[in-house]
């Protein structure tokens, strides 16, 4: 059990003190844009609750919503099993393993802007790699024209950007798994799938938890990468909740709305979020009461 | 654990039995890997393979290699002080948020894994909320926020900005490597009479050496790679070179080569702190005790 002390809260206070001046600040001050209609820095007006009326009528943000839980779903279905199948395949040591994790790793420290050119020139049909091979193997491929274009190479950039993530974080895991268990999994003659589902995933959970949790949040709130490869396009076929909200916000400069736009956003990440989370608690605990079950 | 011993003993029947699935299962493996590796590299190859080409060899000639093998790109971007001070400058605001970041969040994790206070469950989700607030919310109020402050156009700027989603993950993951290291170990420090500062910086702090490590790994990794609010809150003197190649290049024209040599670029300080990382995770971590 741990210890009841009130004075760890010392211990947090630095962090609270830090997060609450980079983002309870902020946070704060975009609140108080979301009730005032803002005409120039002098003259604001209280205008209540119209703007978050007004944003949740507004269609457009529907549709961009719809397309980022789309989006968002549709990263986690293919980079969480892409990513264990990757972690399971990577070599455990030697010069080998070390080169495997450089090799799988770098696509996590490209920065997002270069991420995007990198696909925006390698899907080009006259000088990407890519595109040209799509177009000699007689494909009418075109991700600046056609709307399913745009949103494969997009979903195909994410998949080579953050699978890496997925990765790193289950290789770690498995590597944290005691030589003691495989054994035991041999003498008793168990299947490979079974060592899967009954060793190695009940010992990711931890690892697993935080990478499910960072790739749906990151994936939801995805706004670089797109923007440089598609800028949202063709028509807004690949635009989705931050680009929608930077486009309000700076690019048309309605900070009322888009003031609004920006809490029910950050609203909408956190139920998933916490929703998320306390299931995947959940669900660990389960496998670990069964686990416990097992072996009393 | 302790029944596993006797049962260690390896048995040979059963896995000369074996070897022959086991080798086509490895095989398998390993092809998927190779071409998980093909698909991983191709991008990158083909940006490095450009950075090396002229333009005129770019638009005109489909080539898998470089022709005419030129270095003229980079020698364009060492030549010239606002495409090199890019690095700089944000190497500077990545490497300052990275010992922010942990100097304050050591100690909170420590409280988290240790102890239990009033409302620390709640102030650990708090945290992770910040985690996941969009950035594109926070560009207008940092931007006056900083202004007033006069501290637009710093690289200090920067840092603080990128701890709102840098602070969160290092207490997260320090969190997680902590739990991992017996109690008994406090305890007993205590006990032989150790003051907290003394304990936490010459015992526990190297017991969690790989923690450290994973976390600034992370840390660098989403501060070097953001652009947003890199880009909000600097104009000129602390420009970060995602910056710098959005303007420059849209700018001139489109100059694929210089545009490939300074992405190539953008890859050389993530390799490194890769490589330095690397024992870190083949070692293993599996986030507190499951």
């Amino acid at each position: 059990m741990k210890t009841v002390d009130q004075k760890a809260w010392l211990l947090v206070l630095p962090v609270v003190v830090c997060v609450a001046f980079s983002a309870v600040l902020p946070l704060m001050t975009v609140m108080n844009y979301s009730v005032q209609d803002i005409i120039s820095p002098q003259r604001r007006v209280f205008v209540g609750t119209e703007w978050f009326v007004a944003v949740m009528r507004d269609s457009e943000l529907h549709d961009a919503l719809v397309r980022q839980i789309l989006f968002s779903l549709a990263v986690l279905a293919i980079q969480v099993p892409l990513g264990i199948a990757l972690a399971l395949s990577m070599p455990a040591s030697g010069w080998r393993a070390s080169a495997v994790l450089v090799l799988v790793a770098i696509s996590l420290l490209i920065p997002w802007n270069v991420v995007g050119t990198i696909w925006q020139i390698f899907g080009r049909t006259d000088i990407g790699l890519l595109g040209a091979s799509l177009a000699a193997l007689g494909f009418d491929y075109n991700y600046t024209g056609d709307p399913l274009d745009a949103w494969l190479t997009v979903l195909v950039m994410d998949v080579w950007h953050w699978t890496p993530l997925v990765a790193l974080l289950c290789y770690a895991g498995l590597r944290a798994i005691p030589d003691a268990y495989y054994q035991a999994a041999r003498i008793d003659g168990a299947s490979p799938f079974a060592v899967f589902r009954y060793i190695q995933l009940p010992k990711l959970r931890g690892v697993l938890m935080i990478a499910v949790l960072l790739r749906f949040m990151d994936s939801f709130m995805i706004y670089t990468e797109p923007f440089v490869l598609t800028g949202g396009g063709p028509g807004n076929a690949t635009t989705f909740l931050s680009q929608y909200l930077t486009q309000k916000a700076v690019g048309q400069f309605d900070l009322g709305p888009a003031a609004a736009f920006s809490l029910i956003y950050f609203l909408i990440i956190l139920l998933l979020c916490f929703v998320l989370y306390n299931w995947m608690l959940r669900v660990g605990q389960g496998d670990a009461a069964a686990q416990q079950a097992g072996h009393g | 654990m302790a029944d596993t011993r006797v049962i260690a003993d390896p048995l040979p029947l059963a896995v000369a039995r074996r070897s022959a699935t086991t080798r086509t299962r490895f095989r398998k493996r390993t092809l998927f890997l190779v071409a998980y590796l093909v698909f991983a590299i191709l991008p990158v190859y083909w940006m490095v393979n450009m950075s090396f080409k002229t333009n005129e060899e770019i638009l005109g000639v489909f080539s898998l290699w470089p022709r005419e093998f030129t270095f003229a790109n980079y020698l364009t971007i060492f030549g010239d002080a606002s495409w090199y001070s890019g690095y700089i400058n944000s190497l500077i605001y990545v490497i300052m948020n990275m010992a922010m970041s942990l100097l304050v969040a050591l100690p909170a994790a420590y409280a988290f894994s240790r102890y239990s206070f009033i409302g620390d469950k709640h102030v650990f989700f708090w945290l992770l909320t910040n985690r996941m607030t969009p950035p594109a919310i926070f560009l207008l109020p940092f931007f006056q926020l900083y202004t007033t402050l006069g501290l637009m156009d710093t690289h200090i700027a920067v840092a603080l900005a990128h701890l709102v989603f840098n602070v969160p993950l290092a207490v997260w993951i320090l969190e997680g490597f902590m739990s991992g290291v017996p109690r008994e170990i406090d305890e007993t420090a205590y006990i032989d009479g150790y003051s907290f500062p003394r304990f936490f910086l010459t015992i526990f702090v190297p017991l969690i050496k790989a923690g450290i490590g994973v976390a600034a790994f992370f840390c660098f990794m989403f501060s070097w790679v953001e652009l947003l609010m890199a880009r909000t809150l600097t104009s000129v003197n602390a420009k970060p070179i995602v910056a710098v190649m959005t303007r420059t290049v849209s700018a001139a024209g489109m100059d694929w080569g210089v545009l490939a040599a300074a992405g190539v670029l953008t890859i050389v300080p993530g390799a490194i702190v890769i490589w330095f990382v690397r024992h870190y995770i083949a070692k293993g971590f599996a986030m507190g005790r499951v």
